[in-house]
């Protein structure tokens, strides 16, 4: 190797003191954690049931899975789960417009937007299953308790990005139209939805595509969408049906990934 | 500007300019964009039967049970501490072990390393087919072949760390500026050398940062995965709530959000520390 290279090389920081005490903590973690967990290798039964379950998936319930007339098939079950991460993500994102503005300390004093934001974290660290057994008993089962638990925990995540947008304003677009003697309107309408809309519906987008997975979740608490079917045929080992319904489900959750993903390039980029 | 089929319908303003020159304004896209969403909300509203009339009349009961939830019973902590820890070696080792794995998954899925698209292909596929199923639902079949409990929640953290963490990095690897691999083998060193010293200074803090990130929210995905018998806090959660024992789910809740948000700081400190 060159002379000078060595030399620039050896300039570099030492940091082997760091990286090792990074190292012995991660292993004592880990050790810690091995020691833990319950580890199990397989059994046979374990064995027969993940063959059971490949076999499932390579030959699904064909039946089931195309069927489009009948409430109870794969189609009929995604487009309900799609519904409900939909209504969820729309009124969470409603509902969080006004407590982002709370949130955001350059719109309110900071005492208050300290005290939103604590309120918002504690919501958002129950996990949503808790939530989903909770409005179970406001609704009853089905998919109207998944909407109201998706409004919910949608409203965490999406005020915090919404808070970003709100602070990262172009200021210099205000001051550009105080400047031309605008109106405090125009200076809304013009200087401050157009920088909003786009980024507040990009943000959505992100979440509903984060709400389709959790809907697929509430389903086993009984809160409607797809997961209650693949709870009972598992519970009663239809692999076969199983098979179908996960087939379904990885097809629509890439093609809404894909799909959310071109959506909000375009509307970042104009 | 090139039309689309939207500014057909509806045509752009055209605007004469002082000078003579004719700008074009397109029309804009907000109405078609709620219009669809409208549509969408309604389609939405008949299928899942929302009646907002149930809020104001039966909405008291969620209201109920928040408040047996205070004060939270504190003679409960003593059956927390067990299933708690459970639940952080899960997420753990499940996040050490995924993370560790996603190192060759991410090379091998980075077209700027291994330059063979059929592999690349393959294991870019199977990382996002991995990331379609949702811990609970990975979770649930662990069960079903590890048996019940932590084995089972370890590895639907696992398989969940390995995915996200390995698609965000070979997303980061892909971008990496390769002139300076490039001019480290110019000057002679070997592939592997060229690698350790231009490759993983540039990877490793985002590396770090997203394992932490994952770990982060893994956590949070462990506290759930008892509902399907997957081991932990989760565990605890179901069968309290089953029982209607509301001052214990309280009180579960409430270690839960300080655990989370212990963890959020100190690995939110660490990652401001990385970038």
């Amino acid at each position: 190797m060159n002379k000078s290279v060595q030399l620039q090389l050896e300039k570099a920081p030492n940091r082997k003191l760091y990286l090792t005490t990074i190292g012995v903590i991660l292993t004592a973690l880990l050790v810690w954690s091995i020691l833990g967990v319950n580890i199990t290798g397989f059994s046979q039964r374990g064995l027969d049931i993940a063959s059971n379950i490949v076999r499932g998936i390579l030959t699904p319930d064909l039946e089931f899975l195309f069927d489009f007339t009948s409430g109870g098939g794969v189609p009929y079950l995604l487009f309900e789960t799609i519904a409900i991460a939909f209504l969820g993500t729309i009124f969470g994102s409603f509902l969080a417009i006004p407590i982002s503005f709370l949130m955001s300390p350059s719109v309110v004093s900071r005492p208050v937007a300290f005290i939103t934001r604590l309120v918002v974290i504690f919501i958002r660290t129950i996990p949503s299953l808790v939530y989903g057994l909770m409005f179970i008993r406001v609704t009853g089962p089905g998919p109207y308790a998944g909407v109201l638990t998706m409004s919910l925990t949608s409203i965490g995540m999406i005020s915090r990005l919404y808070v970003d947008v709100i602070e990262n304003l172009d200021r210099g677009i205000l001051e550009a139209m105080t400047s031309m003697g605008c109106t405090t309107y125009e200076k809304i309408r013009y200087g401050i939805m157009p920088q909003l809309f786009s980024n507040f519906l990009s943000v959505t987008i992100y979440r509903y595509d984060m709400n389709l997975r959790d809907a697929t979740i509430l389903g086993l608490v009984g809160a409607g969408g797809i997961g209650a079917p693949l709870i009972f045929a598992m519970r009663a080992y239809r692999w076969n049906e199983v098979g179908s319904i996960l087939i379904g489900l990885v097809i629509l959750i890439l093609a809404v990934e894909i799909f959310s993903n071109k959506l909000r390039g375009k509307l970042v980029n104009g | 500007m090139n039309e689309t089929f939207y500014d057909k319908i509806f045509k752009p303003k055209t605007y004469t300019l002082s000078n003579g020159k004719e700008v074009k304004k397109r029309a804009s896209r907000t109405p078609l964009i709620l219009l669809v969403v409208l549509i969408l909300t309604v389609v939405s509203w008949e299928v899942t039967g929302v009646d907002l009339s149930v809020i104001p009349a039966r909405g008291n009961q969620f209201i109920v049970i928040l408040f047996d939830m205070f004060p939270p019973n504190l003679n409960f902590l003593g059956n927390i501490w067990g299933p708690l820890f459970d639940t952080i070696q899960m997420s753990l080792l499940g996040s050490i072990t995924g993370a560790l794995l996603a190192i060759p998954f991410a090379l091998l899925s980075s077209s700027n390393i291994i330059s063979n698209s059929l592999l690349n292909g393959f294991f870019k596929l199977a990382l996002s087919i991995l990331r379609t199923l949702p811990t609970l639902v990975s979770a649930l079949i662990a069960t079903f072949i590890f048996g019940l409990g932590t084995m089972a929640g370890t590895v639907a953290i696992f398989l969940f760390t390995l995915s996200y963490i390995g698609k965000l990095m070979y997303e980061h690897i892909e971008s990496v500026d390769m002139g300076a691999f490039e001019a480290h083998e110019s000057m002679g060193l070997s592939k592997v050398e060229a690698f350790r010293y231009a490759i993983i200074p540039d990877i490793l803090p985002t590396y770090l940062s997203v394992s932490l990130y994952a770990f982060e929210g893994n956590i949070r995905y462990a506290a759930i995965l008892g509902y399907v018998g997957a081991g932990g806090v989760g565990l605890l959660l179901d069968e309290r709530l089953g029982w209607r024992d509301y001052p214990s789910v309280g009180m579960v809740l409430l270690i839960l959000m300080l655990v989370v948000f212990v963890i959020e700081r100190i690995s939110e400190y660490f990652r401001m520390k990385l970038t």
